[in-house]
């Protein structure tokens, strides 16, 4: 019984934060490429304004998400709240930022006789951002790590618009603060390991992808 | 200093005497001179989320030299955070775990405060049927034979416990994709049952006091329904047992019980609990 609720709860949570993670990473790594590439007029104002997101409380989110999914918000009709549909969609409002911001940077980071060097060579438009993303496949590999190390430990949003709702929409952070809430220190330690867990998996799998560039590099 | 100084500042100085003693007097009963310092008062998310905690957490810290932490939880908690010894006094309203704590040696003294009602809301539309039976443990019967969406708290509070027996007297064991647990607070579970269409047992404080709800009360005044607080004063080593005895003395003081009987009748058109200190 209480296996089958921790395993639930492990499972909500990978897959809340996995769908709201690849969502982020097509709309970060796209946005980001553009920003990291493009000269236009206000480019440096949706810079900041990516940099802010980055740093957005996650409640906050949880509080906008909830507003407009509410029964009477603009979207209530969709019966999205308290559901795993709505946690993915907070999620993915806390990923994006992090994801376009550190792609921006990235790109911007490349070295800068590289894109005309592509273009001499006659490559295509779908060839050339290919080639940039390959060649800053390890800081884009951090950002998608970051956003989804970001989505899975946030708790703010995840109560608000999950509700911590049992075998329906309690993931491992709100699961944590609830157990500490009635004095269970045991399965909240345990479910605390969890996410540690996944954080040194993610790590684990970022460090060796580094590794192994910087080898290939070497060579 | 002329003869008539003197006598003037003696004169103060009786006055002042007068008043602090005869405050002293009038507001802690017992207060003993030696209670001051920090206290912890672990208490249930009823007594914050309707405001009365507002109202009497500065008047004591008035009344006395201690300063109060309140700290809100489920009555569950509340008791394991006085078992531990990091709370120096409880207020809270789960009977039956109160008994256990006090046989259990946990508590130094245990009285009543006050007492006040839970309501069952649900959906304007009440699908079950529920505004048409007499009692709760029927109102609990129709929805789970009607297999209405229901929000329990989940979260072993005193509100929570109550459920639970009432579902016990109707013989219904809750289970099933209608009966969903939140484990949180008294306004987030009201919110979202108000969200989901769903019935849930509140008390009739937060319930009042929860702002933005669909839900209406479908059932109230049962006696099984009836909802008391008792306060206790904890028992551990390290606890501000002086602060935790002036605070029981203090809420049970006939002034004290006159203003938690006025409390919430200007804002609600009716009192939120009704004092039951001396009964």
């Amino acid at each position: 019984m209480l296996i089958a609720t921790a395993l639930g709860d492990v499972g909500r949570s990978l897959r809340v934060s996995i769908s709201a993670s690849l969502i982020a990473m097509v709309v970060g790594v796209s946005a980001g490429t553009v920003l990291g590439l493009a000269r236009f007029r206000g480019r440096r104002l949706i810079a900041t304004f990516v940099y802010t997101g980055m740093a957005i409380p996650t409640v906050v989110i949880g509080l906008v998400v909830a507003l407009v999914l509410w029964r009477s918000g603009p979207l209530g009709s969709l019966g999205w709240i308290y559901t795993l549909k709505g946690m993915v969609i907070a999620q993915v409002l806390i990923a994006t930022p992090l994801i376009t911001g550190i792609t921006m940077a990235a790109i911007q980071a490349l070295p800068p006789e590289l894109p005309d060097q592509l273009l001499a060579l006659g490559a295509s438009r779908r060839q050339f951002v290919f080639r940039l993303w390959v060649e800053a496949r390890v800081p884009l590999l951090a950002a998608v790590m970051a956003g989804f190390g970001h989505a899975i430990s946030e708790v703010g949003a995840a109560t608000i618009v999950g509700g911590n709702i049992h075998d329906q929409t309690r993931v491992l952070t709100t699961g944590i603060v609830e157990d500490v809430g009635k004095g269970d220190f045991g399965p909240a330690l345990a479910y605390g390991a969890v996410l540690l867990g996944f954080a040194f998996l993610v790590n684990a799998l970022l460090t060796s992808v580094q590794q192994r560039g910087a080898a290939w590099a070497n060579s | 200093m002329t003869l008539r100084w003197r006598a003037i500042v003696g004169a103060l100085l009786a006055m002042a005497a007068v008043v602090v003693v005869g405050c002293g007097s009038s507001d802690s009963g017992s207060s003993s001179g030696s209670a001051k310092g920090t206290m912890v008062m672990a208490t249930t998310t009823s007594t914050r989320d309707t405001g009365l905690l507002d109202v009497l957490v500065p008047a004591f810290e008035r009344a006395s030299d201690c300063s109060v932490k309140t700290v809100a939880v489920g009555s569950g908690q509340a008791l394991k955070l006085g078992e531990q010894g990091n709370a120096d006094a409880l207020l809270v309203h789960s009977p039956d775990a109160e008994e256990a704590f006090m046989k259990a040696g946990h508590g130094l003294s245990r009285r009543a405060v006050m007492h006040n009602d839970f309501v069952v809301v649900g959906p304007p539309g009440d699908p079950a049927g529920v505004a048409r039976t007499q009692s709760a443990s029927a109102a609990f019967k129709r929805i789970a034979a009607a297999r209405a969406p229901f929000a329990s708290r989940g979260d072993d509070s005193g509100t929570n416990a109550k459920e639970l027996k009432i579902w016990q007297s109707a013989g219904v064991t809750p289970q099933g994709s209608w009966y969903f647990k939140t484990g949180q607070g008294m306004g987030e579970t009201l919110t979202i049952a108000s969200q989901k269409n769903a019935y849930t047992l509140s008390d009739r404080g937060t319930f009042l006091a929860t702002k933005g709800l669909d839900s209406k009360i479908l059932e109230q005044g049962d006696q099984a329904l009836q909802n008391y607080y008792h306060v206790i004063v904890v028992r551990h080593s390290g606890t501000n047992t002086a602060c935790a005895k002036a605070f029981s003395n203090w809420i049970t003081s006939p002034s004290t019980q006159r203003l938690i009987g006025a409390f919430g009748v200007k804002k609600y058109g009716r009192a939120l609990f009704t004092p039951d200190a001396g009964s």
